[in-house]
């Protein structure tokens, strides 16, 4: 029989604050001892109450505004009751009955709508790692901020499954609400799947596959879940409602605990924190702050940069806020050789540049060992921008394009700007006709060019290669091949 | 109070407090003394003193602190086996403004552990006796503090008041005891019972005691986001408070009184003070009742106005009280694991048995008692039933002062239905036990202060208290007040 999936994906979006949502003590725990960014308020000593970090309501009201959400004004806290000791408290603060994040949508670059249910900020839980006879406790993460984002299930396939992820990471690091970085946990995925007979009205049973961090995780295990639900139908037997985890080793769900044992988490409102109470001007002040998202740039510059660069280049949105500078800002001024923009000409959009730095991007930058390094220290938009315009009036040949381009990032010459690190290199083409000219002459008057013109002029077309490389090599390379070729071609006609 | 000088040192004044302590032993006031400490502090505050330097307003007075209290270095142990071994790393909020004006602290006082209780029995630590009669209660949860007070050990106490745990053992000790306006002094620091209705209060001797100490450890704290805006020394606050209510049309507009008296202070802006009707029935014992008809004649007197209240609304107060608060408890006791701190159980063979030996072992049966209901009207199915009616049921306590305030500027009312009964009487009776809050209880769920004031003595030689209830805020205008009854 053929089966209808349907997937609703719940995310937890670490937030990057400085600090931890109820305490002062550090947010960033990477690279540090166990147990070291903990306050007494995290290591819920008796008589702690939580403080509430404004950064994080912020952030909030960003996530939700990427996600075109309602921003609740009126929200409220509420305690979830569990015992683990990865919860010191005995309960995570979350926000059960009043989120701060309302209805919304996404769209994916399939043009797929997803609509979001609601997204709600909570604190993170510790750490713990399990060996043979005993676990130990790492209680750094706790209370870490997070937003947890819940889906409406209108995802039908693991393909859509996997870009509303990356869709929901990309709008995520664009606004900025977190570091996203998805190895150490930043973003986690609980993906709900079922499968109803195709025309079918009713939803199937529903699994739930706990904790992934990939996309491609999440695609795998709403594949095998997909087959595995309509194995199990088409033999007959029931989908079993219940919690899975996920091996990216075996490919496999295995099964964790069933509905019947589901806990109770005895939810009641946190007394220890008031209501928050956002006025609608903070509201619009904040969503305000968002910057430009995976939306509006492929608006910007589609038809512009290739369809497949381009959602290359989305994963990274600070490529993409320099792919803005470059099109949208004002004209070099790096080099003293370029002449000043002339105050109050507005910055020109520049579509050539933007196509041209884009293919830099993805296929020098992007490919280079260290391009994780290269994009936290991007060349200034200035520096980019007279790159291409050098390249634009063939000043630099590709190959030498490149070159200058990667000086660019060269610790040794980094801030010097294109045209001067061209210059020092040698790399500037020789547009000049009249001393082109002159250069040919002097190639064309050797004696071991002699056998090849008129070898030319009997029509072995091939030779003028031949030409070509001598002038470049009189030149020193810094001819423009192309023009020495048209000079070439009229004296020898 | 007394305060130190160059003549009645600081020294002399821990001393003699500490003298009492040993001589009051029996009393089981204490869980903890700082007696090195304690005199090693006040030997700091004579040298400032002698050296003429400025010193604060508390120098060298001996106090204590309830258990529930953490203070750098004391074990807190909120009279609890399972924080036995707890040694607190910070100081609350509120014992380090007194501390800041020199106050010295001598020790922690003994109460019903985590507060759970009426008559300081619930001690890990024992019973603490009755000032007046030793075969009776303190009274509670706050008993250890309510003693130490009575019998003068020390000038001023902490304690702490979920549904009446300072007024009511202020009540069976006859000492003056306050719960502030809930949000007036800061959480911070101190072990949370209920933290929708805990509020941090004293007991004293008079109420100018009181009002200096209010003065001190009140106001906004940046650890507390459920403190309020300082309001307590605010001179306009109450009038503030009243002006608000004017704009009802009630209180300032109440009739000129053309006695003939004059008027000064207080009574410019008081006129009349409520009685609850309610209350006046069997359920209180008759020499409390004819207590607060002699404080109304007395009022009658001065020249206030009597006004009966109908409180309709009241009744529910100890029901909704059972079960929001368990609620809070359930949740607020679920840290105390062994995993971190505090006591962990030797029978403790997997991550299981770590819980509920510990829980099991830690913890004292009234602790239990209510770790069960919390749990019970907030399991899913019965939130709807028990929490949400609770809270809806709060919300027409809430109302019901607010509209009683609008026809009086205070009420006066008991604090319990009778005086200090004897040790063991309503150990396992725990609904007679929680009938003790039958008339504390509903100011913990309206946010509003209260004081309990002494009112004589009972045949039998018990003390016998009432309380001053106020409107939000109303807090130092309360205290004032209080002077007009003695």
């Amino acid at each position: 029989m053929k089966y209808i999936p349907t997937i609703g994906i719940e995310c937890h979006v670490q937030l990057r604050t400085k600090t931890k949502l109820f305490s002062e003590v550090d947010n960033d725990a990477r690279g540090k001892e166990p147990n070291s960014c903990v306050s007494p308020v995290d290591y819920a000593l008796p008589g702690m109450l939580p403080r509430l970090n404004g950064e994080a309501i912020r952030l909030a009201i960003l996530a939700g505004k990427a996600m075109n959400c309602e921003i609740n004004g009126d929200s409220r806290f509420d305690r979830k009751h569990y015992f683990y000791p990865d919860s010191p408290k005995g309960y995570q603060i979350t926000q059960f009955y009043h989120p701060i994040i309302g209805a919304g949508y996404i769209d994916l670059p399939s043009g797929a709508r997803v609509r979001i249910n609601h997204a709600h900020l909570e604190g993170d839980a510790g750490k713990l790692t399990h060996f043979d006879t005993y676990s130990l406790v790492d209680l750094n993460r706790v209370d870490t901020p997070l937003i947890e984002i819940v889906s409406e299930p209108d995802i039908h396939s693991a393909k859509d499954a996997h870009d509303y992820c990356k869709e929901l990471w990309r709008l995520m690091c664009y606004a900025g609400v977190t570091y996203g970085d998805l190895y150490n946990g930043n973003m986690r995925f609980d993906v709900n799947t079922s499968v109803a007979p195709e025309g079918s009205d009713e939803l199937g049973t529903r699994t739930e596959v706990k904790n992934l961090n990939s996309f491609r995780s999440v695609e795998r295990a709403v594949e095998y879940e997909i087959k595995r639900q309509s194995r199990l139908l088409d033999a007959g037997e029931k989908v079993v409602q219940q919690t899975l985890g996920w091996s990216d080793a075996t490919g496999e769900t295995t099964g964790q605990r069933s509905k019947e044992e589901a806990k109770d988490y005895r939810y009641m409102p946190e007394p220890d924190l008031p209501p928050l109470n956002l006025s609608d001007e903070f509201i619009e002040a904040e969503a305000a702050k968002l910057p430009k998202m995976p939306a509006d740039y492929r608006a910007e510059f589609g038809g512009v940069i290739a369809d497949d660069t381009l959602e290359v280049l989305l994963d990274y949105p600070e490529l993409m806020r320099k792919l803005d500078e470059v099109s949208t800002g004002p004209a070099a001024t790096v080099s003293p050789t370029v002449a000043e923009a002339p105050a109050g000409v507005p910055p020109v959009a520049s579509p050539v540049d933007a196509k041209l730095i884009s293919n830099l991007f993805a296929s020098v930058l992007l490919a280079e060992e260290k391009s994780a390094e290269y994009l936290n220290d991007l060349p200034t938009g200035a520096e980019l921008k007279e790159l291409a315009e050098m390249n634009t009036k063939k000043e630099l040949s590709s190959t030498a394009t490149k070159e200058v381009f990667l000086r660019l990032f060269d610790p040794q010459m980094k801030g010097r700007g294109a045209r001067n690190i061209a210059k020092e290199l040698g790399l500037i083409q020789e547009n000049d006709l009249g001393a082109l000219e002159a250069i040919v002459d002097t190639v064309l008057a050797k004696p071991e060019t002699q056998k090849a013109q008129e070898d030319f002029r009997n029509g072995e077309e091939k030779v003028i290669g031949f030409l070509v490389g001598q002038v470049m090599k009189e030149s020193h390379g810094k001819a423009n091949p192309s023009a020495v070729q048209d000079i070439l071609r009229k004296k020898l006609s | 109070m007394k305060i130190a000088n160059k003549t009645v040192t600081a020294t002399r004044l821990v001393k003699d407090a500490l003298e009492k302590v040993k001589y009051f032993e029996d009393y089981n006031i204490f869980t903890y003394l700082d007696q090195d400490g304690a005199l090693k502090r006040a030997a700091e505050i004579d040298e400032r003193i002698s050296r003429g330097e400025k010193v604060g307003r508390l120098a060298g007075v001996p106090f204590a602190a309830k258990s529930n209290f953490l203070v750098k270095g004391y074990p807190t142990t909120a009279s609890a086996h399972i924080l036995e071994e707890f040694d607190s790393p910070i100081t609350a909020t509120s014992v380090q403004k007194l501390l800041d004006e020199d106050a010295i602290l001598i020790g922690l006082t003994n109460c019903d552990a985590f507060a759970h209780g009426s008559s300081t029995e619930n001690s890990y630590f024992g019973v603490t006796l009755n000032s007046c009669d030793r075969e009776r209660v303190a009274g509670g949860s706050s008993g250890g503090s309510a003693v130490a007070v009575a019998l003068d050990v020390v000038e001023f106490t902490t304690g702490t008041d979920t549904g009446g745990s300072i007024r009511q053992p202020a009540s069976f000790n006859g000492i003056y005891g306050f719960k502030p306006t809930y949000g007036c002094i800061s959480r911070y620091g101190v072990v949370a019972m209920a933290s929708s209705l805990d509020c941090i209060g004293f007991f004293t001797k008079t109420p100018e005691d009181m009002d200096l100490l209010m003065s001190i450890a009140s106001g906004q704290d940046s650890k507390d986001l459920t403190t309020l805006p300082d309001f307590y020394d605010n001179s306009d606050s109450m009038t503030s408070v009243f002006a608000n209510i004017a704009t009802n049309g009630e209180l300032l507009a109440s009739e000129p009184r053309n006695d003939g008296r004059e008027r000064s202070g207080l009574q410019k802006h008081l006129s009349r003070i409520g009685v609850i009707k309610d209350f006046d029935n069997e359920v209180v014992d008759t020499e409390i009742r004819n207590a607060l008809k002699e404080k109304c004649e007395l009022l009658k007197s001065k020249g206030y106005e009597i006004v009966e209240l109908e409180m309709p609304a009241l009744k529910y107060a100890l029901a909704a009280y059972y079960i929001i608060q368990p609620a809070e408890v359930t949740s607020n006791l679920s840290r105390y694991d062994g995993v971190r701190y505090g006591f962990r159980s030797h029978e403790t063979t997997d991550l299981s048995s770590l819980y509920s030996k510990t829980r099991e072992e830690g913890f004292m049966p009234e602790n239990k008692r209510r770790i069960m209901i919390g749990n019970f009207v907030l399991s899913s199915g019965f939130y709807d039933a028990y929490f949400l009616k609770a809270a809806k049921a709060r919300t027409l306590i809430i109302n019901e002062y607010e509209e009683a305030f609008k026809k009086c500027d205070f009420i006066l009312t008991p604090v319990s239905p009778n005086p200090a009964f004897k040790i063991g009487e309503k150990v396992n009776n725990p609904v007679a036990m929680y009938l003790e809050d039958l008339m504390s209880v509903s100011l913990n769920l309206a946010g509003v202060p209260g004081l309990t004031i002494p009112a004589g003595t009972s045949k039998n030689g018990l003390s016998l208290g009432l309380q001053i209830v106020g409107p939000r805020r109303s807090d130092k205008t309360l205290i004032n007040f209080s002077k007009e009854l003695i």
